[in-house]
């Protein structure tokens, strides 16, 4: 793992490039160019998660303006059906929004929040992986009780346990402002126990070799071993954990907000638009829930195959 | 074996003061209990006489241990919502979400375990095909959703099916069941499909895969050059050794399917447990979400442990392995 063609001399930053680089080298783009389920996966989650970026750029309508918003114009279907208007491809919502620009605007919330979650729970993982492996003894074995007891519960529960005492303790103040924030903390909180795991094994494997042997006797501390020297080469399975958890996470986004304890209809996201869509299933207006669901399942999708294309790419017993 | 027992029954009973010491804090911490029962305009000393009636004057080592004993008498206060006990609202609760589970985690292992020993043994057929990508959809399918598409082609389009509720319910003792009447049966279809989606499409994963990995063992090599038949070789040979991690995935699946629950009630708004749960978040009712916290992880420790006795009685190697490892411990 101590390869040679990484440059000690640069930063930490110069490092994770160098790492990034010899992933690159590898048969990864070989292995990629192959399958074309996956490029297809990438496409779409391309497209998805860049027009949803984009969404104050490309969205037809602001859906958050109130003055272009109107009544007249409320519940249409989609343009391709009976009474659809071409201005509102995707129809429009009880207000009159237009169902394109919502759906855009809420892929943004939902794929920033669980970018945001991930990064979270990446820096916890991470973090509590290294001290773990690399401290032993009494750190290692309650960081790692903990994780086992919190492996016992499913995510999900932790989240909305972790969103319900939140907003309980904030429950006098104006919980709006703060919903975000709170969920961003209990998926991040929920979903750190993969990436401890992971990287406490790789620290372990690592912390045994000799070039952090060497790193030890001339005198580098502890801290700048953990950062410089074994950090970067855990890296490799972190990503395909966080590309898994991204579409983890933004699940998780979905269920809460479509279960109440997430985004207001404020701030929606693709779960908040599908709730509030669903309210309506019965008076026949699906495209409310059917577009916001059908853009989830196939981020969501991409995204976990991307994910276990990497996973499969980078694991070296399967070539 | 009983050393391993003894271990993790000690562990469990960890977790499980850890879950306590968890919604006790709630209590303690969120919101003051007597501020939620009394009003505005009620005299300091009544709020006083109430805070030590109540035992919230005591320190906070006693505190707990009384919390901790009457949470073992099943006694978790009054909601602070419904003004009923706690423990009163989840036994009316519970009966709905253990038949919804039941029959979901029913459908998880009869439709999972064919569907994976058939796409591991046809592994060309179109029918695998359609099965495995339809698994992979269906394990990137949040389970709100799966719900939502059901009702809406079941219910709003075909209107076949109820979309709500339990339909009616038959009393037997304390227990409400549905599994009685044609309307409390057709309600239960559409929620436990949804519940059961996601743990069938893991399941049948996970036994194509161990499958695919035993069918490949020179052992089934062995019994195919001894001439049994295919059939024999793929029950009695391959698919036991499947069993271990199949039982594990199914302990925690089932485990999970309690907590998916929630999602499932929310959706066809099913008197269950999740439900109350949901609610109790939404209303902030402390002693609720309390009650439900600590049963739930009782279930999830009690599904655990039996899960890891299982094995032994599944997997002969591991009793010799434990035998070896106790021993050289003591």
């Amino acid at each position: 793992m101590s390869a040679p063609d990484v440059d000690t001399t640069r930063g930490f930053l110069g490092r994770t490039r160098d790492i990034f680089a010899r992933m690159g080298r590898h048969d990864l783009w070989l292995s990629f160019r192959s399958k074309p389920v996956v490029i297809v996966a990438a496409i779409v989650a391309g497209v998805l998660i860049l027009s949803a970026l984009a969404a104050p750029l490309i969205a037809p309508h602001d859906p958050y303006d109130m003055a272009s918003v109107s009544l007249l114009y409320a519940e249409l279907p989609p343009a391709w059906v009976d009474g659809g208007d071409p201005a509102f491809p995707l129809g429009t919502d009880l207000q009159g929004r237009d169902m394109l620009s919502t759906i855009l605007y809420g892929s943004r919330t939902s794929i920033l929040v669980g970018a945001a979650a991930v990064a979270l729970s990446l820096v916890l993982g991470v973090a509590a992986g290294l001290v773990a492996g690399y401290g032993g003894g009494v750190v290692d074995s309650v960081l790692m009780r903990i994780a086992d007891i919190q492996l016992t519960f499913p995510a999900i529960l932790i989240a909305l346990l972790f969103d319900g005492v939140v907003s309980a303790i904030f429950s006098h103040g104006s919980s709006d402002q703060y919903a975000l924030l709170v969920i961003i903390l209990a998926i991040g909180v929920s979903n750190w126990v993969l990436f401890a795991r992971v990287v406490r094994s790789s620290t372990l494997v690592e912390k045994g070799k000799d070039y952090v042997k060497a790193a030890r006797v001339t005198g580098v501390s502890s801290l700048a071993i953990l950062l410089k020297h074994i950090l970067p080469n855990t890296l490799g399975p972190v990503l395909v954990i966080a590309t898994i958890n991204l579409a983890l996470a933004i699940l998780g986004e979905a269920t809460l907000s479509f279960l109440g304890v997430g985004l207001p209809p404020t701030q929606p996201s693709l779960g908040t638009l599908i709730r509030i869509g669903n309210e309506y299933l019965f008076s026949g207006a699906w495209w409310m829930t059917i577009f916001p669901g059908v853009t989830l399942i196939l981020l969501v999708l991409s995204v976990n195959l991307l994910g276990d294309w990497l996973r499969d790419a980078l694991n070296p017993k399967l070539r | 074996m009983l050393y391993f027992i003894i271990q993790r029954m000690l562990q469990s009973v960890l977790v499980m003061l850890v879950v306590a010491a968890i919604s006790f804090a709630l209590f303690s911490y969120v919101g003051d209990p007597i501020e939620a029962m009394t009003g505005e305009d009620d005299p300091i000393e009544l709020k006083q006489q109430l805070r030590a009636s109540l035992g919230l004057d005591q320190p906070i080592p006693i505190q707990f241990a009384r919390f901790v004993g009457n949470a073992v008498q099943g006694d978790f206060g009054v909601s602070y919502r419904a003004r009923q006990p706690v423990m009163q609202l989840i036994a009316e609760r519970f009966p709905a979400t253990m038949e919804l589970v039941f029959v979901a985690s029913l459908i998880a292992l009869f439709v999972g375990i064919p569907a994976g020993i058939y796409t591991a043994l046809r592994r060309d057929s179109p029918v695998s095909y359609a099965l495995q990508t339809g698994s992979l959809i269906g394990i990137s399918m949040p389970t709100f959703l799966t719900g939502i598409l059901l009702i809406l082609v079941f219910s709003v389009w075909l209107k076949v099916l109820p979309s709500f509720g339990r339909g009616e319910t038959v009393d037997i003792g304390w227990w409400s069941t549905g599994f009685l009447t044609v309307s409390g049966l057709k309600s239960l279809i559409l929620p436990s499909i949804t519940l059961g989606l996601f743990s069938t499409t893991l399941i049948m994963r996970l036994v194509r895969t161990e499958m695919l990995e035993v069918m490949r063992t020179d052992y089934i090599k062995f019994a195919r050059a001894r001439g049994l038949r295919d059939r024999s070789i793929n029950f009695r040979h391959a698919f036991k050794n499947t069993l271990v991690p199949v039982v594990t995935i199914t302990g925690m699946q089932v485990g999970s399917l309690i907590a998916f629950a929630i999602i499932t009630e929310t959706v066809f708004q099913w008197p269950g447990l999740g439900l109350l749960f949901i609610q109790a978040v939404g209303n902030v009712d402390i002693p609720v979400m309390a009650a439900y916290l600590v049963l739930t992880a009782l279930m999830f420790v009690v599904i655990n442990l039996a899960v890891d006795i299982l094995y032994f009685f599944i997997d002969p190697r591991l009793r010799a392995d434990r035998a070896v490892a106790s021993g050289a411990t003591t």
